[in-house]
């Protein structure tokens, strides 16, 4: 039987990324590949899904955005606390082409810098744009700098880089470039709007969903979608924008923990 | 090719694997997933009157033996779920409502709110053995409740009705019993064993939410096999054998042990939800070794004639 019990060590580092959004670097050796996710365990509370957004060879890290009751605690640790985590779960990205587009709004930046990393190890061509509502949200100015990644900010008010969406940074890069795959992770009409867009485009693309998740190895059903029934965990969470637009739900509504349907 | 089909309380199933409750089953889309699989039936997660929320991560976690569970009966409670359920045609297969409740009053709301809904049958679960209020913990295993629920629960549906057992108790066949006599079509055994628990040794906390859970799985499948032969020598209605069921072999177990139909749940997380698949096809396989030409040939074959 495959084991599916959490590991659990003392926190290595506290990376404070943004206003009200922090890492927490695990001293834990484990095999990730980009776009995967972990159920982050805060022992005796609960545990969340969260994408994985820092690997070494050495250390395995999560970025959490504090959205409610556990992010906030989660965000609270300090260095020596205890967390725990199952997984590496989910499918990941796949990297395809030459010329790569990754999009990232709000805290889903954090589950494709793996991603962007694997893209600039391979020498491909690759423009991140990280999107927020203001300045003081924006994720990864810094590691983007250190990393030599080329990255176009945006922020819905302005306040830093380009005045407006992601998408429409991305219709515009469209425009002017030929590009092989985008790749996406963030608010699900974002997300939406992405799918369409590439897809109108004729440009490939991958969208990393997010759905209630229970268990995060594909028993509970909780993260199911209509009506395919594919799980997001096991499936997921990357599909081609091809499928995630066929997903009957996607852009329309998701479900709770007690399975009832909540409209976007 | 061997014969797989089974007529179960007029259910017609293409093989005898069943999804069993509380695995993928919240929704027809997440059903038609294992009927995509090759489950002959499917069961939804268990139904209660009022939503719930369930109990906090993890509640799912597997060790060496098995599973253990804390799920906590998370569902959106029975007046949320019509719009789901009122037709299920689009599943594929026969589905089993599953409903649980806290004592007899929730049963017969239960029965004829869902009695109304597209099942093609109930099971209501008398047995959870980990979730404060209700099953065991409510004191829901005894002949005389077992009898008395059931009772109720035929008399507000004409749908036929499955009752699930807890492979905890000592008056297992006597439970069986009750359930015979209060009208059941059929028994489903058994629900998972314990409550068990795991202590992460580093933080020094039970690793599931809900600190206890239901055992399910490999360590189960002895204990549930021996209960239905000892069910299957007391009562006359079909049996749903389930618990640790994986194999084609185990399925061959079940059948020889008593049972019409196997029920599978925590073999979706060692093989995928095609599990149902790939036990029909190696009991298909074993039958045709055997010479069988259909699973009625097998079942109670362990029992002296
Ligand atoms: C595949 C995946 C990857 C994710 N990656 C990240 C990440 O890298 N960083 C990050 O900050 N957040 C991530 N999330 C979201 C994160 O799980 C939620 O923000 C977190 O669970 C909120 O819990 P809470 O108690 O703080 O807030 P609550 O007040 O309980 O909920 C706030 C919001 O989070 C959602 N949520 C609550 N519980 C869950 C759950 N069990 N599963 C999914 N969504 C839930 C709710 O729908 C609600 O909209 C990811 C979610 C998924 C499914
Ligand atoms: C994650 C999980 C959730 C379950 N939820 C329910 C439930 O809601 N209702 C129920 O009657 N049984 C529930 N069960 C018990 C199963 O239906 C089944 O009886 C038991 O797990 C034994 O079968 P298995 O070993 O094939 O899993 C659950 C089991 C698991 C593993
Ligand atoms: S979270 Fe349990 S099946 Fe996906």
């Amino acid at each position: 039987m495959k084991h599916e019990l959490p590991v659990t060590a003392r926190i290595a580092r506290v990376i404070l990324e943004a206003e009200g959004i922090r890492s927490v670097i695990l001293p834990v050796r484990t095999e990730v590949r980009p776009g995967q996710f972990a159920m982050l365990w805060l022992p005796g509370v609960d545990a969340k899904p969260v994408g994985i957004s820092y690997h070494t060879p050495e250390t395995v890290g999560f970025t959490v955005s504090a959205v409610g009751p556990w992010s906030e605690r989660i965000c609270a640790l300090r260095e020596g606390d205890l967390l725990g985590f199952l997984g590496p779960y989910g499918n990941g990205f796949t990297l395809r082409g030459r010329r790569i587009i990754v999009i990232g709004g709000g805290y889903g930046a954090a589950s494709l810098l793996l991603l962007a990393e694997e893209a600039l190890r391979s020498g491909l061509e690759i423009t991140m744009v990280i999107g927020a509502r203001t300045e003081r949200r924006l994720l990864y100015r810094r590691r983007a700098a250190d990393l030599g990644l080329p990255a176009v900010f945006a922020t819905d008010d302005g306040s830093f880089g380009v005045a407006g969406r992601t998408s429409d940074v991305l219709e515009r890069i469209l425009v002017e470039q030929s590009v092989d795959t985008v790749y996406a992770c963030g608010p699900e009409m974002m997300e939406k709007k992405v799918a369409e867009i590439c897809a109108a485009a004729g440009v490939a693309s991958q969208i990393s969903l997010e759905r209630h998740m229970k268990c995060g190895f594909g028993v509970c059903g909780a993260c199911c979608v209509d009506r395919s029934g594919a799980r997001v965990c096991v499936e997921g969470p990357v599909f081609s924008g091809e499928e995630a637009l066929r997903i009957e739900e996607f852009g329309c509504y998701h479900r709770d923990g007690s399975a009832a349907k909540h409209f976007f | 090719m061997p014969d797989l089909s089974v007529d179960l309380c007029g259910l017609k199933m293409a093989n005898p694997t069943i999804l069993a409750s509380g695995i993928l089953g919240i929704s027809r889309a997440s059903l038609a997933l294992a009927v995509r699989g090759g489950a002959g039936a499917v069961t939804t997660k268990s139904i209660s009157v009022e939503p719930r929320k369930g109990h906090p991560a993890p509640i799912i976690i597997t060790y060496s033996g098995g599973m253990l569970n804390s799920v906590g009966y998370s569902n959106p409670g029975i007046d949320n779920v019509a719009d789901e359920f009122a037709d299920v045609r689009d599943v594929g297969a026969p589905v089993i409502g599953s409903l649980t409740g806290r004592d007899e009053e929730d049963y017969a709301i239960l029965a004829e709110k869902a009695g109304r809904l597209g099942f093609d049958a109930l099971e209501i679960v008398l047995s959870c053995p980990h979730t404060p209020g209700y099953g065991t913990m409510a004191g829901l295993s005894t002949p005389e409740i077992t009898e008395r629920i059931t009772r109720r629960v035929k008399a507000a549906t004409s749908r036929p009705v499955f009752v699930k057992l807890s492979p905890n108790v000592m008056a297992l066949t006597e439970l069986a019993k009750a359930a015979e006599a209060g009208g059941a079509n059929a028994i489903t055994a058994v629900n998972t064993a314990g409550p068990g628990m795991i202590i992460d040794i580093k933080s020094r906390r039970p690793i599931l939410g809900g600190r206890i859970g239901g055992l399910s799985g490999d360590a189960l499948r002895p204990i549930a096999v021996r209960c239905v032969f000892e069910i299957y020598e007391a009562v006359k209605i079909p049996i749903i054998g389930t618990g640790g069921v994986s194999t084609g072999e185990h399925a061959a177990e079940m059948l020889l042990a008593g049972a019409t139909a196997v029920g599978i749940g925590t073999a979706v997380h060692d093989r995928g939800a095609d599990v149902f698949r790939k036990v029909a096809e190696e009991l298909s396989a074993l039958m045709e070794a055997e010479g069988l030409r259909s699973i009625h040939e097998m079942r109670g074959g362990a029992h002296e004639a």
